[in-house]
């Protein structure tokens, strides 16, 4: 054996590198443990679904009960008014948006970086990321006032004549949000047709088995089918890879190209992506943690898994952090009376618990996962996810109803405060994503089989032949032709 | 022989055994041949010596069409159809249309990536004879096939069963049409 390849740890001993599938899987185990959740009769499911499932369900009434009421009544229901036009409802999208961007982050660039352990959690975060997305376009729309005619927002051939504005950010983010919901669905699809290859050859049951006939296209398998379908990953992924940062700098841009105090300092796009990540990655641990431990995924989705994650986490959180720093140094170095003023408002003016509780919450709260034993502690990850959640969700509220609130001019300066039907629409938004989710992982494999049987092979045998990623081959394949 | 035959299909244990073969058969002239496996393992269709840009070729294709039909459509709406003078800024203003034109260029390869991976493929196509072989079920989930099709110049029925059976498979069958 190679010893002197092994890397040393501190202590001198050899550190095994820790794979990223547990002992004793084969090609057939994988397949079978990730389809029997499926193919789990309904009368067996498990309770804890039933329960998680009709909490959701309930909050889904909530959702149907804030969108009834605001259709009927009108935008006024809510806490917005001038100056404040716009609160709740684009602190909500960005933040959903947000957290969709890690699946992106996992399904695209960490497969082009050939990093094999997103393999176990990509279709996971790409189904999260598209429920993500579905919730986030809900609030500008419904924020229109007049919902039923968003479609205004497209350029069509209209008998008025008219036509979008294509310099406005709003009309981009229509072309950013539509587009990277149709590239994140698609690329969900794709990788769904294989696994539902094996789903049909995996059932006893011929219903089941026609349904995924269908679904899987008649996928057999065949190495010149895999050839193209390798190529065309690869091109989305690194299509989806610029789209994902795109998509968060225009949505940056929705402010930065305003003239509002505390809107426009150029740091405004890497900084939102990051956040982005930070927030998605935080969404991600909290769903995964649960579900690998209600269905027995350890195998799969392992510590080494959670523990990349939290760094990524940790890393894109310090980004953020410093983004909040260049934010006050911007303004105390620009010396502009209305930029100083914000500051002194953001700190200690009316808002000024949220700017500090989301200190707290991304800057403060992230600090221990610098260390291994709480990168390996899934309560306490739990806890910080949750917590990254919620400081997220106030970063946006302190950029948002802070600029607005205290504007150019001192007697149009008012406070925000938020109704009942801002609360019951956000709740709502919670309860489609987490149907969405429930019926995801009850319906459709969650982790996408033939990866991970690929990940499997690499490990067991060391094979040369086979690599652990769709993308490395493929990259090899495109490098190869020119 | 009442049902025309499709192909002689060998069943192997690993992706180094399939390797193997598809290599052995392309050497020993056969050229009409797929492999089936429950992943995509790169050596095998090189094995076969199979390439096809076509699919890079319409994505590129594609994604130039995009580029176009944005800026086309930016161009017309805010210069040409429907010219509106805020604050005498140019029309023109190219680089307000980068971003729309970004998007769309990337809407229009990914579709065209997609729609081209399955429209290639030939998919979908419910039935295909190589559905029949035994245990064929087993090529999604942990078993790896190799199909010498009856139409290759060089199939013989016995002689390429012969040959199939020197690469130690765990079983050849015949593959009806």
């Amino acid at each position: 054996m190679a010893l002197s390849s092994e890397p040393l740890n501190r202590a001198g001993n050899i550190e095994r590198k820790e794979p990223y599938i547990g002992p004793g899987e084969t090609l057939d185990s994988i397949n079978n443990k990730i389809t029997d959740i499926v193919f789990t009769a309904p009368r067996d499911t498990p309770r804890g679904w039933f329960l998680g499932f009709g909490i959701a369900f309930l909050l889904l009434m909530v959702f149907l009960y804030a969108v009834t009421d605001l259709l009927i009544r009108g935008v006024g229901v809510w806490g917005i008014n001038i100056p404040v036009a716009w609160a709740w409802d684009i602190i909500n999208f960005v933040w959903w948006i947000g957290i969709g961007h890690a699946g992106t982050l996992i399904s695209a660039i960490l497969l082009l970086f050939a990093q094999d352990w997103r393999n176990s959690i990509n279709r996971f975060a790409e189904a999260m990321t598209l429920f993500a997305v579905a919730c986030a376009g809900l609030f500008p729309i419904l924020h229109l006032g007049r919902p039923w005619f968003f479609y205004w927002l497209i350029p069509y051939p209209n008998t008025f004549g008219m036509w979008p504005q294509f310099r406005s950010a709003l009309t981009w983010d229509v072309f950013a949000i539509s587009t990277y919901a149709l590239i994140s669905l698609l690329f969900w699809l794709i990788g769904l047709v294989p696994d539902f290859a094996k789903m049909r050859d995996t059932t006893k049951n011929s219903m089941l088995k026609f349904i995924f006939g269908i679904a899987s296209l008649g996928w057999r398998g065949s190495a010149k089918h895999w050839n193209r379908y390798e190529i065309a990953y690869i091109l989305l992924a690194g299509l989806s890879t610029p789209l994902v940062v795109s998509v968060h700098s225009i949505i940056s841009l929705d402010f930065a190209i305003s003239v509002v105090p505390g809107w426009n300092p150029t740091i405004f796009p890497p900084y939102f992506v990051a956040g982005a990540v930070f927030a998605g990655f935080a969404m991600v641990l909290l769903l995964v943690i649960p579900i690998r431990h209600f269905y027995g995924l350890q195998n799969y989705i392992t510590m080494k898994h959670i523990d990349n994650m939290c760094k990524i986490m940790l890393a894109t959180g310090l980004v953020v952090v410093y983004g909040y720093i260049v934010e006050l140094y911007i303004a105390l170095y620009s010396g502009v009376e209305v930029e100083l003023a914000l500051i002194q408002n953001r700190v200690f003016g009316i808002h000024a618990t949220s700017f500090w509780a989301l200190i707290f919450f991304n800057g403060l709260a992230i600090q221990p996962l610098w260390f291994k034993s709480v990168r390996r502690n899934l309560p306490a990850i739990f806890i910080i996810s949750i917590s990254i959640s919620i400081g997220m969700w106030l970063e946006r509220f302190v950029i948002i109803v802070n600029s607005l609130s205290t504007d150019y001019l001192p007697s149009s300066w008012a406070p925000f405060y938020p109704t009942i039907y801002d609360v019951a629409l956000y709740v709502g938004t919670l309860g489609l994503f987490f149907t969405l989710l429930f019926l995801f992982i009850r319906t459709l494999p969650m982790i996408n089989i033939f990866e991970m049987q690929m990940l499997q092979h690499k490990t067991a045998t060391g094979s040369s032949v086979v690599d652990s990623g769709v993308g490395e081959q493929a990259m090899e394949k495109l490098g190869d032709r020119h | 022989m009442s049902v025309p035959m499709y192909g002689l299909m060998a069943e192997f244990q690993s992706p180094e055994q399939l390797v193997h073969a598809t290599e052995a058969a392309y050497k020993a002239g056969y050229r009409r041949m797929d492999a089936y496996s429950p992943f995509p393992i790169e050596e095998v269709s090189e094995a076969m010596h199979f390439h096809d840009d076509l699919l890079r070729r319409i994505v590129l294709v594609a994604a130039i069409s995009g580029l176009i039909t944005a800026l086309v459509l930016q161009v017309l709406g805010s210069a040409i159809d429907y010219p509106l003078n805020i604050g005498g800024r140019p029309l023109l203003d190219w680089p307000a249309f980068i971003p729309i034109t970004f998007e769309l260029t990337i809407l229009f390869s990914g579709f065209a990536a997609v729609i081209s991976v399955v429209v290639l493929n030939g998919l979908p196509q419910p039935y295909h004879p190589v559905f029949n072989a035994p245990n064929f079920d087993r090529a999604s989930i942990d078993r790896f096939f190799l199909c010498i099709e009856a139409n290759d110049p060089k199939f013989e029925r016995t002689a390429t069963r012969t040959f199939l059976e020197g690469l130690h498979p765990m079983n050849v069958s015949e593959v009806d049409q």
